[in-house]
């Protein structure tokens, strides 16, 4: 049912020398045209680029199954075609197209249906749930396969749910390239329990297997002026489970960092603990593999006409070690200033390495890591396109 | 009939153009999507709109409309709009 594409791999950088390590590392990069994959030894020291992949391509993000180790799915459109996923067996050296990428249902005659502009959100399910994806798309839609990525379909009623659909807004209501549904999360001890976010359209949960969804939306800020009650002036950013606590997640929105520990249904706004010069506005939230009480946030200047830039032109991450209630700013090896740039929702993320390393790509095309958990930073590719996803994991 | 395929989906023709048939041009549309599986849907969306940066001509006249009629002798050409930076 699908193509095959031929695509030369590139390889740009050095391969690490000497014996072959036990454990290595790849980070999936997604950008505004085109995904790279960079494979670094077991010390994270050496990085070798393949790619370009899919050059001109918008990729959204390329996620690898945990559960395999070799299939990685790419959610990807261009400027004059529609959206589609591709799918690679083998890491990256041939893809394959989803036979049925992500699409709403068609609409009764009369009526005026929903077009997926482009899949923006993938999650691999549970160990246990093989081959089981979740997919959230611009304009707001949820989709899951059960093939691998193969074929989608729409999971549980929210696409065509007439009370979603007005908390979803309109194309104008969203954010500068469209509305998105994002943050899906399963339990890893429930795989009927979910979570996921629209911005806007606040954030929600199920335990039933998707067949009903309840707000969760106590204790969350929305823009001064617009009432905290309406879904749709909610706007998560970021939403993330910990491994190690999955009765814990953390969030950041539009309106701040926020803690959510269960059964409270009431977040806390833990941002309020950063400092005032820089504040609790950002796109990324960052979990430690092992340790709950360890997070990391990139702020970003939401002032005024909302630059969404570093503050002062000065990035850095912040960490917090005892679950929000402090926060320590990480910029060594970091540019002291001058640097106007900064990090997409999907663009930071944790490998589960031991200290744990950490990534992130800026809206400059830059990619960083710390191999220390955030002490030490230090760039590994540079003038890339804009990086719209990073993910770590090890092979 | 003959239809001329834009550089964007030549990752699927292989070639800048490519024989299908049919009475209207969602026919055409679905003979092709069975040559080259994933073509249609890069173009037409859920819908069946025709994608904001798709243009379709047929013998040089622009139709936005898939239930067109077409001739065998006809020429199809989809091209891609212009589409930004």
């Amino acid at each position: 049912m699908a193509r095959k594409i031929r695509k030369p791999a590139v390889r740009k950088q050095g391969a690490s020398s000497g014996a072959r390590p036990q454990r290595r590392m790849v980070v999936l990069v997604a950008t505004r045209k085109g995904a790279w994959l960079y494979h670094g030894d077991a010390a994270r020291k050496t990085w070798r680029a393949d790619g370009p992949h899919f050059l001109g391509h918008v990729i959204s993000q390329v996620a690898l199954d945990p559960r395999d180790g070799r299939t990685l799915l790419a959610a990807a459109k261009t400027g004059h075609l529609g959206p589609t996923i591709f799918r690679s067996t083998d890491l990256g050296r041939t893809w394959k197209e989803a036979a049925q990428p992500p699409a709403f249902a068609k609409a009764p005659d009369g009526q005026t249906g929903r077009a997926v502009d482009h899949t923006f959100w993938l999650t691999p399910s549970r160990a246990m749930d093989r081959d089981v994806w979740y997919a959230g798309t611009s304009p707001q839609g949820l989709f899951r396969s059960g093939d691998g990525g193969v074929t989608w379909e729409p999971f549980s009623s929210i696409n065509d749910d007439p009370q979603f659909r007005k908390w979803m807004g309109t194309v104008q209501d969203g954010t500068p390239d469209g509305p998105k549904l994002h943050s899906i999360i399963v339990d890893p001890r429930d795989s009927r329990h979910f979570y996921f976010a629209m911005s806007g359209g606040g954030v929600h949960e199920s335990v039933d297997g998707g067949r009903t969804w309840a707000l969760l939306l106590k204790g969350l800020d929305v823009v001064e002026g617009f009432d905290k009650a309406q879904p749709s002036f909610h706007d998560p950013h970021c939403i993330r489970i910990c491994p190690s606590n999955p009765d814990r997640l953390y969030q950041q929105s539009h309106c701040g960092i926020y803690r959510l520990d269960r059964p409270s249904d009431t977040w806390e706004r833990i941002g309020k603990n950063m400092p005032e010069r820089v504040g609790d506005i950002g796109f990324p939230m960052v979990v430690h593999p092992r340790d709950a009480d360890t997070a990391w946030v990139f702020p970003m200047n939401g002032t005024t006409v909302w630059p969404r830039t570093s503050p002062e032109g000065k990035p850095a991450v912040y960490a917090t070690r005892n679950a929000g209630k402090t926060w320590q700013r990480l910029d060594a090896g970091l540019p002291a200033k001058e640097a106007w740039w900064t990090v997409k929702r999907q663009a930071m993320t944790a490998d589960a390495s031991d200290p744990v390393g950490l990534y992130f790509g800026t809206t400059s095309g830059d990619l960083w890591m710390s191999r220390d958990e955030g002490r030490r930073w230090a760039c590994i590719a540079r003038h890339l396109p804009e990086i719209y996803s990073v993910e770590a994991a090890e092979l | 009939m003959k239809v001329l395929i834009p550089s964007a989906l030549r990752s699927y023709t292989e070639l800048g153009e490519a024989e299908a048939s049919g009475a209207t041009l969602a026919a055409v549309l679905a003979d092709l999507d069975r040559t080259y599986p994933g073509i249609r849907f890069r173009m037409i969306d859920e819908q069946d709109r025709i994608r904001r940066h798709i243009r379709i001509f047929i013998n040089g006249e622009q139709v936005r409309d898939l239930s067109q009629p077409l001739d065998a002798t006809d020429e199809v050409i989809i091209m891609q709009a212009l589409s930004g930076g």
